[in-house]
This record gives structure tokens, sequence and C-alpha cells, in this order.
């Protein structure tokens, strides 16, 4: 239980994926214009990231551990990846061209996300510092994937309500678009800090 | 020459992949806090980016168009599987202060954006030519940013210790987003007004022309 509540506050607040390291910011900024499509977009994500993690974690710890090729890691991982999302597409296409239509065209940008592999490599890296790598195994990793994609999706529809809003103020030419998307991503930044007070 | 100036120039300032089409975010904002990491995974995008350019260029009349994508990303994969054993053997401080946004290279959109829309149409030395410049372009952002980043944060410049006042938001990844969309805005303003007087200038310059035939 210890270990369950220490993974979903590190994957949601402390280490959040955008307001503490950063990773998936392309999605973050192009996709949080309205609510509708940031939440499309982030239940796109935690989809990919859960689905990759189940595959990429195993194959790693199975198949690249035993025959000593940890170092082709990155080739197998993109490959995965990118495999996984033109097979998630076609059967969502499918199963339900609603649910298609309304996710569709956020799942080939997926590919190309920082999030997706960044989750793979921090669950073989990095996730030794939250439980210890000698309890490690794949419910961890994949219940890691899960909250950090949940938390993703939280910042995500944070930063649209708050863009929401600023299309009601007329801004300076150079300002507006980007820089002001940031300045408004540093204040969810700064939040966030408050959770790195947590201690379990 | 002149075609090669242009290429340059876009790269490094009116296309600068960081600071005008804002691509490749991520690395960005989780470096800048040090400039020493910033200009480090500025270098390694240098490398990779051109050897990248000049395969894909050498490779375009070879690969399917059906294909082209996963076939980049199998090249630039294995260019960034090369730069990591590299720099974990020869640097290792690097390698660690990069940490995991090393693997990342692979989906950094500039590489791939180059691929996409420079080096599958043109011919080797262009394409290095775009590599080499883009590469410098988000180099210089990069290094620019790091350094007031870590002025402001560590009261550091590349290490050294300058003096004891800091902003410890600066350090984090607050302040990084901060300090890159203030820089946005001020480049983007820069750059409007240098492209506005020039268009006034040429338009001064029709006008008088205009006049003159009329005389």
């Amino acid at each position: 239980m210890g270990t369950f509540i220490a993974i979903v506050l590190a994957a949601v607040l402390t280490n959040n994926f955008i307001t503490a390291k950063t990773y998936g910011i392309c999605p973050f900024l192009g996709v949080s214009k309205k609510t509708s499509s940031a939440v499309g977009m982030g239940i796109a994500v935690t989809l990919v990231m859960v689905l990759a993690t189940l595959v990429t974690y195993p194959i790693y710890t199975y198949v690249m551990i035993p025959l000593h090729i940890e170092f082709l890691e990155i080739i197998f991982f993109i490959f995965i990846i990118a495999s996984l999302v033109q097979m998630l597409e076609k059967i969502i296409q499918k199963l339900s061209p609603s649910l298609y239509g309304a996710m569709g065209i956020y799942l080939p940008l997926i590919t190309t996300n920082c999030a997706v592999l960044g989750v793979t490599e921090l669950v073989i890296g990095d996730m030794s510092n939250i439980i210890g790598a000698a309890s490690m195994n794949v419910g961890w990793a994949v219940l890691y994937a899960l909250f950090a994609g949940l938390g993703f999706t939280l910042v995500m529809i944070i930063m649209s309500g708050m863009r929401e809003r600023l299309n009601c103020y007329k801004l300076p030419k150079a300002v507006s678009g980007f820089p002001i998307a940031m300045v408004t991503a540093s204040f969810i930044c700064m939040a966030f800090m408050v959770f790195t007070y947590i201690t379990i | 020459m002149n075609k090669y100036k242009k290429i340059t120039l876009d790269g490094l300032i009116f296309q600068n992949p960081t600071l005008m089409l804002v691509l490749g975010t991520c690395p960005t904002l989780g470096l800048i806090n040090s400039a020493m990491s910033a200009a480090g995974m500025g270098l390694t995008v240098v490398v990779i980016l051109t050897l990248s350019n000049i395969l894909i260029s050498l490779l375009r009349k070879v690969i399917p168009n059906e294909v082209r994508i996963p076939c980049y990303i199998v090249i630039i994969a294995t260019l960034v599987t090369f730069a990591r054993m590299f720099l974990e053997y020869f640097v290792p401080d690097l390698y660690d202060s990069l940490g995991g946004f090393l693997a990342l290279i692979v989906v950094n959109c500039i590489i791939l954006g180059r691929a996409e829309a420079f080096a599958n149409k043109h011919n080797v030395l262009e394409s290095a030519v775009d590599g080499l410049a883009n590469g410098f372009g988000f180099t210089l952002a990069l290094t620019a940013m790091g350094i007031i980043c870590e002025i402001l944060g560590k009261g550091s410049l590349f290490g050294l210790h300058l003096w004891n006042f800091k902003i410890g938001m600066f350090s984090s990844p607050a302040g990084s987003f901060i300090i890159y969309g203030l820089s946005i805005a001020v480049f983007v303003y820069i750059i409007d007004g240098f492209e506005r007087s020039r268009r006034v200038k040429a338009n001064k310059l029709a006008r008088e022309n205009l006049l003159k035939e009329e005389v």
C-alpha cells in the first residue's frame, strides 16, 4: 500500500511529467488551446503510455537483458511505440468511428512525443529511486505509466482552462501565442513546486 | 554562394528552430538551468542533425516514399545510440547532466522536421549546411538562455562561481518556462522590427525610383 501511494504521488504531483520533468511539452503547448482537445490528447497519451510500458518493460527485462543487448534500447523502444500507435489507430478506426473522430487526429502525433519514450526509459532507469530496484516489476511499471499519464492530463486541463480565459484579453503581438503560454505554464509549475515538500 | 548564405541565415536567425519555430521544446526547458548542459545538448544535436541530414539526403532516392518516416526514425535512433555510447565513454560528466534527454533526441522534432522538410528534397552539401545552421541556431539559443538561467538561478556561469545572489526558482522548470517565453517574445520583437525597417527601406527606394521615372 505504501508503495502504491508513493508511486501515485510521485507520478501525479511531485514528479509530474510537465511541471517537474518537462517531458511532452510539444502537445502541452500545441493542443491546449481548447479544453475538449486537451482532454482528448491527454487520454490518448495516457493510453499509449500504458500500452507502450506494458510491451517494452517485459521485452527489456526478459529479452534484452538476458541477451545483453541493452544498448539497442532506443531503437527497439521507438520502433515498438511507432508500430503500437499505428496498430491502435487502425483498431480504433474499425471498432469505434466516433472515438476515432474525437481522438484519431492526436494519435499519429504521439509517436514523436517525448512523454511516451520518456516513460519507457524512466521505468527501466529512475524508477528504482521511488520503490527500489529489487521490488520492481511490470505491475508497478504500468501503474507508474498510468498515473504519469493522468498527471499529464491534469496539467493539460488546467493549462487549457487558463488559455481559454486568456483569449478574452488583447495582448501585444510579440507576446501573444507561445510566450504568454509559457509564462502561464511557469505559474502552473510554481504551483506544483509546493508538492515537492511532500515526503513519504 | 547566395543560396548557402540564405540557408545559413534561415537556420540561425529567421527560421531559428528554438526561438522562431518553437520546436524541440522538451530538452530546451529541461536543460537550460545550466549553461554547460545546454551547450552540451546543443553540440550533440549539431552532430546528430548534420549526420542525419547527410545520410537521409544520400538515401533520398533509395527510400520508398511510403515508408520514409520509419526509415528516418531508424537512422536517427541509430545515430543517437552511437552518440550515447560515445558520450558515456568519453564525457561521463556531460552524459550524467543530460540524463534522460539524451535518449529523447530521437523524438526531437527539429531532427525529424529537417529530414522531412529539407534533406529529402536537397542535395548532400545543401543538407549538410542546413543541418549545421539549424544545429548551431539551436545551440546558440540554448546557450544564451542557459547563461541567463544559470546566472539568475545559481549565481554562476558555466560552473564558475560569480556571487552568492541567487533566485532558486530559475534553476527549476518554472524559471525555464519564464526565461524561454520571454526570450521568444524579445527575439520575435527584434526580428519583426528588423523586417519592418527593411520593408520600409525597400518601399522608399521603390517610391524614389518611381518618382525619378515620372520626372
